[in-house]
């Protein structure tokens, strides 16, 4: 993921899931109250946070998301939940749940640096809805979603980390 | 381009509006959220919205409320109402009431962003259609008249140049050709548009009654004049005056009009005091002015009073072009009416209107799509739905003249109709003044029918 952002890529300590985020009508979270709680958590020299959870996220509108980040802001969100077989009644697929994390993580990563989804099919920021939209768009930014990405990290993660 | 679309989300929940709002952000929408059915009605000025998401449930205006009052300014909003729990019968009266669709909350992603993209995509060529269509018929439309008649074309571009000044119009032309559509027209494109149009059938009435129609009498003028009554020259005041049939009026009567002219006042029926006008003269008529002043049945004086600027109109069968324009338009027009989806005419069905003379002009053919748009049992008019009255039985060709066929003609079909003369003259594709002008000429009475008491 950092080759396609241009980044330095850290991982933080796990944080807990706020307990408030806990809808039990519907046994699901909701994405947006941890989205808070993380912003509260961001390290001073990171220029995004991408948090990672195994439970079935939601938004008050939506049955279900595979994310949620903050448009052009800094912190972003995916669950692992719908990203595996095991959902779908189908036998646990381990390479195939990374490569959908890491897609839904550049995507969601991507609205923080203001990308809105994108017309091309090609494209990581392609809408997706369902997982099977997750496998068949593609794997990293188009063209230009790519540049957008890049003059936001070029001169501020990585070449300020010495890489 | 997608991100040029408006969307305002009206929920009364800040949650709601909040999550909905970000989600159809990252989807490049513009979206704008407010909390009551006041705020969206505020806020609807104020950009070209493309879609409105509304919640079933608030406190005041309702979702269904604020979606009636949303359309009786912009009738053409797509809506979507947003409900906690779905009932039948709020889905089929939202439905009803012209929402677009209906959505239970909370939505399935997938359901809400393919809708949103179908039925903005969808908008965006409506819009782009009905833009395209009319800037097509512009060049052929005048207010309600349309032609792509070179003559025609002049007219219209006349008419616009003289809507501006306040000079007298004499509009000539056959029966149903659009003499009054013409004035009318003339009227809305001029500085007076939002003043009276006042119109007066010269023809259908008789000297006296005609007289105080114009201009009015004072109270006890006259037996049966008991209240005061104000004529249609004080009417029209800062509008238009349209005199239809102007060559049919009594010699005493284009005396009075022709002072009225000169001096730009007038008295009541009975009356002392002078009246002003400001209003516009536009007369019609369909007689040949000019022979009736050799025969001197109209004053000269009066004529070139009127005939300040001329327009003759011309018989649609000398501008044939027009025909398949004319039946469209006709067509959507009932279509409309008459809540049908009439697509369109057959070929030959076209061909045998084309063919026709019309007599009646505009409004005979007029008659003839309304009769059609009714009988039609497919959406295509064809040649059996074409009834024309020329081609109808019941004329007698042992009789010479055409004078005595349009005399029993008439006859019969003012006795088909019971006399009832509105029918009578839709069914001869005339109008009603002109059916009373032949009824007079040829001494028709309602003979051999009981009468009805």
């Amino acid at each position: 993921m950092g080759d396609c952002l241009q980044a330095t890529v850290r991982t933080m300590p796990s944080l807990a899931v706020p307990p408030e985020s806990f809808e039990a009508r519907r046994n699901q979270y909701y994405s947006t109250r941890i989205l808070k709680e993380m912003l509260g958590e961001v390290p001073w020299d990171a220029l995004k946070l991408l948090g990672v959870t195994d439970r079935d996220l939601c938004i008050p509108i939506l049955t279900y998301v595979f994310g949620e980040a903050q448009l052009g802001g800094t912190a972003a969100l995916v669950s692992l939940a719908r990203l595996r077989q095991e959902h779908y009644g189908l036998e646990p697929d381990r390479p195939l749940l990374l490569e959908r994390l890491r897609r839904e993580s550049l995507h969601e990563l991507g609205h923080t640096f203001g990308l809105i989804h994108c017309p091309s099919r090609d494209c990581v920021m392609y809408l997706s809805n369902t997982v099977v939209d997750v496998d068949t768009r593609g794997r990293d930014f188009c063209r230009h979603c790519q540049t957008v990405v890049t003059s936001k990290t070029v001169g501020r993660g990585r070449d300020d980390d010495g890489e | 381009m997608e991100n040029k679309v408006n969307i305002m989300v009206v929920d009364d929940e800040e949650i709601v509006r909040e999550s909905l709002t970000s989600w159809l952000e990252e989807d490049g929408y513009h979206v704008e959220a407010v909390e009551s059915g006041k705020k969206a009605l505020e806020r609807l000025p104020a950009k070209n919205w493309d879609l409105m998401l509304v919640d079933l449930k608030m406190p005041g205006m309702d979702g269904i409320q604020l979606m009636d009052e949303v359309h009786k300014t912009a009738p053409d909003m797509l809506v979507i109402i947003m409900t906690a729990y779905a009932t039948v019968d709020t889905a089929v009266k939202a439905m009803k009431k012209g929402a677009y669709d209906y959505f239970v909350k909370p939505f399935n992603p997938d359901d809400i962003s393919l809708t949103i993209r179908k039925i903005v995509d969808h908008h965006k060529l409506v819009q782009e259609n009905l833009f395209l269509r009319k800037e097509l018929k512009k060049q052929y439309k005048l207010r309600d008249m349309i032609s792509k008649n070179e003559k025609m074309l002049e007219i219209f571009d006349l008419a616009r140049t003289v809507a501006k000044s306040s000079s007298t119009v004499l509009i000539q032309g056959e029966s149903g050709t659009g003499k009054e559509l013409l004035a009318r027209a003339i009227h809305d494109e001029s500085p007076r548009m939002d003043a009276p149009f006042i119109s007066v059938s010269c023809a259908s009435l008789r000297e006296r009654l005609l007289e105080s129609e114009l201009f009015g009498h004072e109270k006890g003028a006259f037996t049966g004049a008991v209240v005061l009554k104000r004529g249609k020259l004080e009417l029209a005041q800062d509008g238009t005056l349209f005199l239809d049939e102007i060559g049919d009026i009594s010699m005493k009567l284009q005396m009075d009009l022709l002072r009225v002219l000169e001096q730009r006042e007038f008295r009541r029926v009975g009356g002392s005091d002078l009246i002003a006008i400001n209003s516009r003269i536009i007369a019609a008529t369909n007689r040949n002015l000019s022979a009736a002043i050799e025969e001197e049945r109209f004053r000269a004086d009066l004529y070139y009073r009127l005939n300040v600027i001329s327009i003759h109109i011309p018989p649609l069968r000398e501008r044939r072009e027009d025909i398949p324009l004319l039946v469209d338009h006709f067509i959507e027009k009932f279509n409309i009416e008459m809540g049908k989806q009439i697509r369109g005419v057959s070929e030959e069905a076209m061909r045998i209107l084309v063919d026709n003379d019309w007599p009646g002009n505009a409004r005979e053919l007029r008659n003839v799509i309304e009769r059609s748009v009714v009988v039609a049992k497919g959406n295509i008019v064809t040649e059996s739905d074409i009834s024309l009255p020329s081609a109808g039985p019941g004329a007698d060709h042992r009789m010479k003249s055409l004078e005595e066929i349009e005399k029993a003609h008439i006859r019969v079909v003012l006795n088909e109709n019971q006399w009832n003369i509105v029918r009578s003259a839709q069914a001869l594709g005339i109008d009603r003044v002109t059916l009373y002008n032949k009824i007079k000429k040829f001494a028709l009475k309602k003979e051999g029918i009981a009468p009805k008491e």
